[in-house]
C-alpha cells in the first residue's frame, strides 16, 4: 500500500495564512472527502499540494510514498502520479485537447520513446464514452468555450486517461446538473482501484451520494476540525457548518 | 477525380546553362542582359538601376524605418549566385519537398531555375499559365508587361524595390484565366545556397473574374550560417469576384537579411487573404501594401513571427481602402524569446468616398523573455463617413495559471511553453482555413521550436 501524507502542513498566500498545521493520510484503495465552507482553504491545500508556486509552504510536509513531494516541481508531483483537477481549469487558446493530452502522455513515455498513437487513441475514445463526450471534444481548445460540465467531465477525462496514483478532485460537483454529477461520478467511480487513492473536495454533501467516501473530514479555516466516516457528511449536511463551528475539537477562530 | 486533381506530370527541364563563374557584387550595376528578353524589361532594368542609385538609403529618422536596425543593410558584399553545386543542388531538390498535394512546382536556387512540376493538362487546356518569369516574359510578355511592378513600393523601400527591377530574374508568372479553380496550391521554392549570395525573388500573379487559386512560396536556406540577401517582391492581382490566396513560409537561415515587399490590388467582390510565416533572417523587413480598389473588395492579412536569439522582425503594413463598401481584417501574432525584436508599423487609410468600410487591426505580441522587444505603431486615416474601424496592438507574457495547468498534468516546462505559443500561434492559423497547409505551418513552427528545446537541453 501507498500513501499520500500531509504532515502539520502551512501554506501562506502573501502575507495572510491560509492552511494552518493540517495533517492528513490517504493511502491507495481510499477514498477521502474534504467538506468545508468556502474560503476555508480546501483550493489553497489542493494547489499547494499540486505545487502551485504563488502558495508558500511555511511548515511541515507532503511525501508522497516517502518521498518529499515540495521539493520536486509541479510537472515532477504529476509524473510521479500525483492528480488535481481543478476547481477553475484554465482555459488553452488555440491547443486542443488532442495535443495536450498527447503532451502529457508523452511525457510519462521513456526518453526518446514516441507514443504508440493506435493505443492511445483506442484508450482516449474509451474513456470518452465513459464519461458521456462526443468525439469532436478532442479538436477543441482545452477549456475554450467549454459549459461548466463540459470543463468537470475533461478533467475526469484527463485523469482517466492519466491514471494517477493520488487524485485531488477540487469541487468537482459545483455547477454540475443532477445528470451531469452522475456522469462524472460514474466516471470516477470507475477509476476505484486498489491503486488510486482519492481526495475529493466538495462543499455539498450531494455528490457523496454517488462518489461514496470512506472517510470525511471537515475543514475550517485552514484546519481539519472533525473526521469520521460517511455519517458524518450526512449530519454536516443537515446541521450546517455551524454546528460544526460551534462544536470544534478545538477552538475555532470564526 | 476532378480535372483540376489530375495526377502530376514530372518534368524535368534543365535550362540552366553551365555555371559561368561570373559573379559580380550586386552593387556593381544592374543584371546582365540576355539575349532573348524584351527591350522593356531592359529598360526596366536601367530605370530601377537609376532609381537605386538616386534614392537615399533609409535611416532611423525616416518614419517608416523607425526602429528599424538599418545598419544591416550594407550590401556592398553581396553579389549574384551561380548555379549552385551538384551536392547542394541534389539537396535541395530532395528537400523541395512541403506540401502533399499540389497543382504545380517551381524550384530556384541562387536565383537559378532548377526544376518544375508543370500543372496537369486540364488546368493548362483552360489557360492556367504557371511559368517561371524568364520564360513567360518571351511567352506571354503582353500580359507580363501589364502587370509588372505596376504597384507603388510605399512603405518605405522604394530603392530596394527599385533594386529588385534592377536585377530579377528569378521568380514566377502565375495566370489564372476567368472562372477557372485550382483545387491545390501552387508552389514555388526559392533557396540560397552560396556564401554572400543575392537574390530576388519574384511573383506576380494575375487572378482574372472568379477565379480561385492558392499559391505558397516556400524561402529556404541550403545552409545554417553561410550569410546572404533576399530582396523580393510579390504582386498579387485578384480580379472582379476572384479568390486569392497567399502564403510564405520564410525560413531563410538566420545570416541572411532580407526584405519582401508585397502588393495586393483586390478588384470589386474580389477576395485575397495573404499569410506570412517569418521564421528565418538575421533582419527580415515585410511591408505589405493592400489596395481595396473595386467595391465589396476584401483583404485578409495575417502574419506570424517566431523570433529568438537576437533576429529582428519589421512589418509595415497599409490597409488603403479605396471604394465604398470593402473590407480589411489584419491579424499579426509575433511570439518574441530571448533577445529578439518585432517592429509593427501599420496604418488604416480609408480614402474619401470608400465609404461604408469595415476595417480591422490586431497586433498580438506574446514576450517569452524579459530582454525581447516588440514595438507597435498602428493608425488610422480615415477620409470617408460610415466605416467601422478598430486597431489595436497589445504585449504579454505567458499566463502563470495557463503554465500551471500544464505543468499540472506532468508536462515539462519546455514543453508547456511550446504548447501555449503554438496555441497563441494557431488562431491566425486557423483563418486561413485550409487543413493541409495549416498543418504544414504548424510543423514548421514546431520544427524551430525543437531546434531551441535541442539548444536547451545541450546548455542543462
Ligand atoms: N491567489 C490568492 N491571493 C490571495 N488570497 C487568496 C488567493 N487564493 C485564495 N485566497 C484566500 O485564501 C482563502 C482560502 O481560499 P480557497 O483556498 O480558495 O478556499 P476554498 O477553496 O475552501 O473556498 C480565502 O480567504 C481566499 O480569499
Ligand atoms: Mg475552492
Amino acid at each position: 500500500m501507498q500513501q499520500l501524507e500531509i504532515n502539520n502542513l502551512r501554506v501562506a498566500i502573501g502575507e495572510s495564512e491560509i492552511i494552518r498545521d493540517l495533517s492528513l493520510t490517504v493511502r491507495t484503495g481510499e477514498v477521502h472527502a474534504i467538506m468545508g465552507p468556502n474560503g476555508s482553504g480546501k483550493s489553497t491545500l489542493a494547489k499547494a499540494i499540486a505545487g502551485q508556486p504563488d502558495y508558500r509552504v511555511t511548515g511541515g510536509g507532503v511525501l508522497m510514498d516517502g518521498e518529499n513531494l515540495l521539493e520536486l516541481g509541479p510537472d515532477e508531483r504529476a509524473r510521479r502520479g500525483l492528480f488535481l483537477a481543478f476547481q477553475y481549469p484554465s482555459e488553452i487558446p488555440g491547443v486542443t485537447i488532442a495535443d495536450f493530452l498527447r503532451a502529457a502522455a508523452q511525457s510519462r513515455s521513456p526518453e526518446g520513446e514516441e507514443l504508440e498513437a493506435t493505443d492511445y487513441y483506442a484508450k482516449l475514445y474509451e474513456k470518452m464514452d465513459l464519461l458521456d463526450i462526443d468525439r469532436s471534444f478532442t479538436s477543441r481548445s482545452v477549456n475554450e468555450g467549454f459549459s461548466g460540465g463540459e470543463k468537470k467531465r475533461s478533467e475526469i477525462l484527463q485523469m482517466a486517461m492519466l491514471e494517477p496514483r493520488f487524485a485531488i478532485l477540487d469541487e468537482t460537483d459545483s455547477g454540475l446538473d443532477i445528470d451531469a454529477l452522475k456522469i462524472v461520478a460514474h466516471g470516477v467511480n470507475s477509476l476505484r482501484s486498489p491503486n488510486l487513492g482519492v481526495l475529493v473536495i466538495t462543499h455539498y454533501q450531494r455528490l457523496l451520494n454517488y462518489i461514496i467516501p470512506d472517510f470525511v473530514h471537515v475543514m475550517v479555516q485552514g484546519r481539519i476540525v472533525r473526521s469520521g466516516d460517511k455519517e458524518l457528511a450526512l449530519e454536516l449536511e443537515e446541521k450546517g457548518y455551524d454546528w460544526i463551528r460551534d462544536h470544534a475539537e478545538e477552538p475555532v477562530l470564526v | 477525380m476532378s480535372d483540376n486533381t489530375a495526377v502530376l506530370e514530372h518534368v524535368k527541364e534543365s535550362e540552366a546553362s553551365e555555371a559561368q563563374p561570373t559573379t559580380r557584387t550586386i552593387l556593381s550595376g544592374p543584371a546582365e542582359d540576355t539575349p532573348d528578353q524584351p527591350t522593356w524589361f531592359r529598360q526596366q532594368r536601367e530605370q530601377g538601376w537609376q532609381d537605386f542609385s538616386l534614392l537615399p538609403n533609409p535611416t532611423r529618422k525616416d518614419q517608416p524605418w523607425r526602429f528599424s536596425n538599418v545598419d544591416v543593410l550594407n550590401l556592398a558584399s553581396y553579389q549574384s549566385g551561380n548555379l549552385p553545386s551538384d551536392h547542394d543542388r541534389a539537396q535541395i531538390l530532395e528537400q523541395s519537398v512541403a506540401l502533399d498535394g499540389k497543382s504545380g512546382r517551381l524550384i530556384f536556387a541562387n536565383d537559378h531555375f532548377l526544376e518544375r512540376d508543370v500543372l496537369p493538362e486540364s488546368l493548362r487546356k483552360s489557360g492556367v499559365i504557371f511559368q517561371p518569369l524568364e520564360r513567360a516574359l518571351t511567352e506571354h510578355e503582353g500580359l507580363v508587361r501589364r502587370y509588372f511592378m505596376t504597384q507603388p513600393a510605399a512603405l518605405g523601400s522604394a530603392k530596394f524595390a527599385a533594386l529588385h527591377r534592377a536585377h530579377v530574374r528569378a521568380g514566377a508568372f502565375v495566370y489564372v484565366p476567368r472562372g477557372v479553380e485550382l483545387d491545390l496550391p501552387i508552389e514555388i521554392f526559392h533557396w540560397l545556397a552560396d556564401e554572400n549570395v543575392a537574390v530576388f525573388p519574384h511573383l506576380l500573379l494575375v487572378a482574372d473574374e472568379t477565379s480561385k487559386v492558392t499559391v505558397i512560396e516556400h524561402f529556404r536556406s541550403v545552409e545554417k550560417t553561410r550569410h546572404g540577401f533576399a530582396c523580393g517582391v510579390n504582386d498579387l492581382i485578384a480580379g472582379h469576384g476572384a479568390t486569392v490566396k497567399y502564403v510564405c513560409t520564410q525560413r531563410w537561415n538566420e545570416n541572411v537579411v532580407a526584405l519582401q515587399i508585397n502588393a495586393t490590388t483586390v478588384e470589386r467582390d474580389a477576395s485575397a487573404m495573404s499569410l506570412n510565416l517569418h521564421l528565418g533572417g538575421a533582419y527580415s523587413r515585410f511591408e505589405s501594401l493592400s489596395r481595396l480598389v473595386g467595391e465589396g473588395a476584401r483583404s485578409d492579412l495575417l502574419a506570424l513571427s517566431v523570433a529568438h536569439h537576437k533576429q529582428e522582425f519589421d512589418a509595415r503594413t497599409l490597409q488603403d481602402h479605396r471604394s465604398p463598401h470593402t473590407t480589411s481584417d489584419l491579424l499579426y501574432k509575433n511570439a518574441l524569446s530571448d533577445r529578439s525584436r518585432t517592429i509593427f508599423g501599420g496604418l488604416i487609410r480609408v480614402e474619401r468616398h470608400a465609404h461604408f468600410t469595415d476595417a480591422y487591426q490586431k497586433v498580438r505580441n506574446l514576450l517569452l523573455s524579459d530582454d525581447a522587444e516588440a514595438n507597435s505603431m498602428p493608425g488610422l486615416e480615415i477620409l470617408a463617413d460610415n466605416v467601422k474601424c478598430s486597431h489595436g496592438a497589445t504585449s504579454g507574457q505567458v499566463d502563470e495559471e495557463e503554465m500551471f495547468y500544464l505543468l499540472s498534468r506532468g508536462i515539462p516546462e519546455i514543453i508547456a511553453k511550446q504548447l501555449i505559443v503554438a496555441g497563441f500561434l494557431d488562431e491566425v492559423i486557423g483563418r486561413l482555413s485550409n487543413s493541409l497547409i495549416g498543418q504544414h505551418l504548424r510543423d514548421l513552427i514546431a520544427d524551430k521550436f525543437r531546434l531551441d528545446a535541442t539548444r536547451a537541453a545541450i546548455a542543462a
